[in-house]
Protein backbone atom coordinates (compact mmCIF):
# COMPACT_ATOMS: atom_id res chain seq x y z
CA UNK A 1 0.00 0.00 0.00
CA UNK A 2 0.97 3.41 -0.76
CA UNK A 3 1.36 5.77 2.05
CA UNK A 4 2.74 8.94 2.18
CA UNK A 5 3.88 10.66 5.25
CA UNK A 6 4.37 14.34 5.78
CA UNK A 7 4.21 16.47 9.36
CA UNK A 8 3.11 19.63 9.52
CA UNK A 9 2.54 22.21 12.70
CA UNK A 10 3.03 18.85 14.76
CA UNK A 11 0.58 17.17 12.73
CA UNK A 12 1.27 13.62 10.99
CA UNK A 13 -0.61 13.33 7.22
CA UNK A 14 -0.69 10.21 5.90
CA UNK A 15 -1.81 10.61 2.31
CA UNK A 16 -3.31 7.38 0.90
CA UNK A 17 -2.06 7.05 -2.22
CA UNK A 18 -4.77 4.44 -3.65
CA UNK A 19 -7.83 4.24 -5.36
CA UNK A 20 -9.11 1.70 -3.17
CA UNK A 21 -9.55 1.34 0.35
CA UNK A 22 -10.70 -1.84 0.80
CA UNK A 23 -10.62 -5.33 2.68
CA UNK A 24 -7.12 -6.10 1.18
CA UNK A 25 -4.97 -3.14 1.76
CA UNK A 26 -6.76 -1.21 4.82
CA UNK A 27 -4.98 -3.42 7.36
CA UNK A 28 -1.51 -1.84 6.18
CA UNK A 29 -3.23 1.52 7.24
CA UNK A 30 -4.60 0.45 10.24
CA UNK A 31 -1.08 -0.32 11.50
CA UNK A 32 0.62 2.56 10.09
CA UNK A 33 -1.61 5.06 12.43
CA UNK A 34 -1.52 2.83 15.33
CA UNK A 35 2.32 3.07 14.89
CA UNK A 36 2.07 6.51 14.83
CA UNK A 37 0.37 6.88 18.40
CA UNK A 38 2.30 4.16 20.39
CA UNK A 39 5.34 6.07 18.92
CA UNK A 40 4.06 9.05 20.86
CA UNK A 41 2.60 11.47 18.20
CA UNK A 42 -0.91 12.90 19.39
CA UNK A 43 -2.21 14.66 16.44
CA UNK A 44 -3.11 12.45 12.92
CA UNK A 45 -4.68 13.74 9.65
CA UNK A 46 -5.81 11.26 6.95
CA UNK A 47 -5.97 12.32 3.71
CA UNK A 48 -7.72 10.93 1.44
CA UNK A 49 -7.92 12.91 -1.88
CA UNK A 50 -7.03 9.81 -4.14
CA UNK A 51 -9.52 7.50 -3.21
CA UNK A 52 -12.48 6.81 -4.91
CA UNK A 53 -13.89 3.74 -3.36
CA UNK A 54 -13.67 2.86 0.26
CA UNK A 55 -15.24 -0.57 1.41
CA UNK A 56 -16.55 -1.59 5.46
CA UNK A 57 -12.60 -2.98 6.41
CA UNK A 58 -11.11 0.47 4.75
CA UNK A 59 -14.07 2.37 6.95
CA UNK A 60 -12.85 -0.02 10.16
CA UNK A 61 -9.46 1.03 9.87
CA UNK A 62 -9.88 4.14 10.03
CA UNK A 63 -12.60 3.42 13.25
CA UNK A 64 -9.86 1.83 14.71
CA UNK A 65 -7.37 4.48 14.00
CA UNK A 66 -9.92 6.62 15.75
CA UNK A 67 -10.25 4.44 18.92
CA UNK A 68 -6.34 4.24 18.82
CA UNK A 69 -6.33 7.88 19.12
CA UNK A 70 -8.85 8.09 21.97
CA UNK A 71 -6.86 5.86 23.88
CA UNK A 72 -3.55 7.65 23.26
CA UNK A 73 -5.28 11.22 24.50
CA UNK A 74 -4.93 11.90 20.75
CA UNK A 75 -6.76 13.17 17.39
CA UNK A 76 -7.69 11.56 14.20
CA UNK A 77 -9.36 13.75 11.37
CA UNK A 78 -10.12 13.10 8.04
CA UNK A 79 -9.53 15.45 4.91
CA UNK A 80 -10.33 15.34 1.15
CA UNK A 81 -13.23 12.78 1.12
CA UNK A 82 -14.62 12.36 -2.84
CA UNK A 83 -17.81 12.49 -2.63
CA UNK A 84 -18.89 8.89 -2.75
CA UNK A 85 -16.42 8.20 -0.21
CA UNK A 86 -18.22 11.35 1.97
CA UNK A 87 -21.67 9.32 1.15
CA UNK A 88 -20.15 6.09 2.42
CA UNK A 89 -19.40 7.57 5.87
CA UNK A 90 -22.82 9.13 5.57
CA UNK A 91 -24.58 6.10 5.51
CA UNK A 92 -22.89 4.40 8.46
CA UNK A 93 -23.68 7.47 10.40
CA UNK A 94 -19.73 7.47 10.85
CA UNK A 95 -19.60 11.25 9.26
CA UNK A 96 -20.78 11.77 13.45
CA UNK A 97 -17.76 10.25 14.74
CA UNK A 98 -15.00 11.50 12.54
CA UNK A 99 -13.60 15.46 12.13
CA UNK A 100 -14.42 15.71 8.23
CA UNK A 101 -12.51 19.02 6.49
CA UNK A 102 -12.39 19.60 3.17
CA UNK A 103 -9.27 20.03 2.54
CA UNK A 104 -5.95 19.74 4.28
CA UNK A 105 -5.45 23.14 5.06
CA UNK A 106 -8.59 23.81 6.97
CA UNK A 107 -7.51 20.50 8.89
CA UNK A 108 -4.06 21.40 10.08
CA UNK A 109 -5.79 24.81 11.26
CA UNK A 110 -8.47 22.71 13.27
CA UNK A 111 -5.69 21.05 15.01
CA UNK A 112 -4.36 24.07 16.73
CA UNK B 1 -26.27 -3.26 -23.33
CA UNK B 2 -28.71 -4.83 -25.57
CA UNK B 3 -31.85 -5.27 -24.15
CA UNK B 4 -31.17 -5.77 -20.94
CA UNK B 5 -30.67 -9.11 -20.30
CA UNK B 6 -27.77 -10.88 -20.01
CA UNK B 7 -25.63 -13.28 -17.63
CA UNK B 8 -21.56 -13.27 -16.48
CA UNK B 9 -20.28 -16.29 -14.40
CA UNK B 10 -16.85 -15.73 -13.26
CA UNK B 11 -14.63 -17.87 -10.74
CA UNK B 12 -11.68 -16.05 -9.33
CA UNK B 13 -9.01 -17.35 -6.70
CA UNK B 14 -10.90 -16.53 -2.92
CA UNK B 15 -7.72 -13.63 -2.26
CA UNK B 16 -8.30 -10.20 -1.49
CA UNK B 17 -6.18 -8.76 -4.39
CA UNK B 18 -9.09 -9.68 -7.02
CA UNK B 19 -11.82 -7.35 -5.19
CA UNK B 20 -10.82 -5.13 -7.43
CA UNK B 21 -10.75 -7.01 -10.65
CA UNK B 22 -14.71 -7.88 -9.33
CA UNK B 23 -15.64 -4.64 -8.43
CA UNK B 24 -14.77 -3.11 -11.71
CA UNK B 25 -16.72 -5.60 -13.77
CA UNK B 26 -19.69 -4.15 -11.43
CA UNK B 27 -18.78 -0.62 -12.56
CA UNK B 28 -18.83 -1.20 -16.32
CA UNK B 29 -21.89 -3.30 -16.08
CA UNK B 30 -23.68 0.30 -14.48
CA UNK B 31 -22.04 2.40 -17.23
CA UNK B 32 -23.07 -0.05 -20.12
CA UNK B 33 -26.76 -0.78 -19.13
CA UNK B 34 -29.35 0.22 -22.16
CA UNK B 35 -31.85 2.09 -20.16
CA UNK B 36 -30.87 3.29 -16.47
CA UNK B 37 -32.77 6.59 -14.97
CA UNK B 38 -30.75 6.41 -12.79
CA UNK B 39 -26.86 8.17 -11.58
CA UNK B 40 -24.76 5.89 -13.23
CA UNK B 41 -21.64 6.99 -11.08
CA UNK B 42 -23.61 6.22 -7.52
CA UNK B 43 -25.05 2.71 -8.97
CA UNK B 44 -21.33 1.91 -10.32
CA UNK B 45 -20.00 2.50 -7.29
CA UNK B 46 -22.83 0.82 -5.66
CA UNK B 47 -22.53 -2.35 -7.77
CA UNK B 48 -18.38 -2.34 -7.02
CA UNK B 49 -18.99 -1.86 -3.17
CA UNK B 50 -21.89 -4.55 -2.51
CA UNK B 51 -19.29 -7.33 -4.93
CA UNK B 52 -16.42 -6.23 -2.88
CA UNK B 53 -18.42 -6.62 0.42
CA UNK B 54 -19.87 -9.65 -0.80
CA UNK B 55 -16.87 -11.59 -2.16
CA UNK B 56 -14.92 -10.47 0.83
CA UNK B 57 -17.96 -12.65 2.79
CA UNK B 58 -16.98 -15.61 0.39
CA UNK B 59 -13.47 -15.55 1.19
CA UNK B 60 -13.98 -15.49 5.26
CA UNK B 61 -16.52 -18.63 4.94
CA UNK B 62 -14.26 -20.44 2.13
CA UNK B 63 -13.04 -23.82 3.66
CA UNK B 64 -9.87 -23.44 5.75
CA UNK B 65 -7.94 -26.75 4.28
CA UNK B 66 -7.55 -26.10 0.70
CA UNK B 67 -6.71 -22.10 0.31
CA UNK B 68 -6.99 -22.45 -3.62
CA UNK B 69 -10.45 -22.31 -3.84
CA UNK B 70 -12.27 -20.32 -6.03
CA UNK B 71 -15.34 -17.83 -5.52
CA UNK B 72 -17.59 -18.25 -8.27
CA UNK B 73 -20.51 -15.17 -9.08
CA UNK B 74 -22.97 -14.56 -11.21
CA UNK B 75 -24.50 -11.73 -12.21
CA UNK B 76 -27.49 -11.79 -14.20
CA UNK B 77 -29.71 -9.32 -15.41
CA UNK B 78 -33.40 -9.94 -16.97
CA UNK B 79 -34.85 -7.01 -17.61
CA UNK B 80 -34.80 -3.95 -15.51
CA UNK B 81 -33.64 -6.79 -12.46
CA UNK B 82 -30.32 -7.76 -11.37
CA UNK B 83 -29.20 -10.55 -9.41
CA UNK B 84 -25.83 -11.17 -8.00
CA UNK B 85 -25.10 -14.78 -6.54
CA UNK B 86 -21.99 -15.14 -4.61
CA UNK B 87 -21.29 -19.08 -3.72
CA UNK B 88 -18.92 -20.52 -0.95
CA UNK B 89 -18.10 -23.56 -0.05
CA UNK B 90 -17.26 -22.62 3.81
CA UNK B 91 -19.50 -23.16 6.92
CA UNK B 92 -21.85 -20.28 6.15
CA UNK B 93 -23.89 -18.44 8.57
CA UNK B 94 -27.05 -16.91 8.24
CA UNK B 95 -27.68 -13.34 7.40
CA UNK B 96 -30.95 -13.07 9.58
CA UNK B 97 -28.94 -13.68 12.74
CA UNK B 98 -26.42 -10.56 12.23
CA UNK B 99 -28.00 -7.34 13.82
CA UNK B 100 -27.62 -4.07 12.52
CA UNK B 101 -24.38 -1.80 13.07
CA UNK B 102 -25.28 -0.05 16.48
CA UNK B 103 -24.20 2.95 15.13
CA UNK B 104 -23.58 4.52 19.07
CA UNK B 105 -20.71 1.76 19.76
CA UNK B 106 -17.91 2.21 17.70
CA UNK B 107 -16.78 -1.37 16.51
CA UNK B 108 -14.39 -1.85 13.91
CA UNK B 109 -15.99 -4.68 12.07
CA UNK B 110 -19.70 -5.14 11.15
CA UNK B 111 -20.49 -3.24 8.26
CA UNK B 112 -20.69 -5.07 5.43
CA UNK B 113 -23.80 -6.79 5.28
CA UNK B 114 -25.56 -3.69 6.49
CA UNK B 115 -24.05 -1.48 3.40
CA UNK B 116 -25.27 -4.37 0.96
CA UNK B 117 -28.63 -4.45 2.79
CA UNK B 118 -28.59 -1.23 2.62
CA UNK B 119 -27.80 -0.76 -1.38
CA UNK B 120 -29.59 -3.68 -2.56
CA UNK B 121 -33.69 -4.32 -2.74
CA UNK B 122 -33.20 -7.65 -1.51
CA UNK B 123 -30.25 -10.34 0.02
CA UNK B 124 -30.69 -14.16 1.54
CA UNK B 125 -28.55 -16.48 1.74
CA UNK B 126 -28.83 -20.28 1.66
CA UNK B 127 -26.82 -23.57 2.40
CA UNK B 128 -27.35 -26.30 -0.34
CA UNK B 129 -25.52 -29.79 0.12
CA UNK B 130 -22.35 -28.26 -1.74
CA UNK B 131 -22.01 -24.86 -1.02
CA UNK B 132 -23.83 -21.46 0.13
CA UNK B 133 -25.30 -18.95 -1.41
CA UNK B 134 -25.28 -15.32 -0.77
CA UNK B 135 -27.90 -13.63 -3.29
CA UNK B 136 -28.91 -10.06 -3.96
CA UNK B 137 -31.31 -8.53 -6.44
CA UNK B 138 -31.83 -4.63 -7.32
CA UNK B 139 -34.46 -2.84 -9.31
CA UNK B 140 -32.84 -1.71 -11.99
CA UNK B 141 -34.66 1.93 -13.04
Amino acid sequence: MNLQNETRNDVVIIYVKEERLDAHNSSELKSAVQKLFEDGKKNVLVDLRDVRFIDSSGLGALVSGFKNAISHQGNLKLSSLQSQVKSMFELTRLHRVFEIFPSTSEAIDNFQ
Amino acid sequence: MAGNSIEFDIKVPNKTRYLSLIGKIGEDIARELDRYGGDRDTLAYHLNLVLTEAMVNAIKHAGPNEPEKLVRIVISIISDEMTIRVYDDGQGFDINEIPPPNFDELEDRGRGIFLIRSLMDSVCYWKSHRENVLEMKKKLI
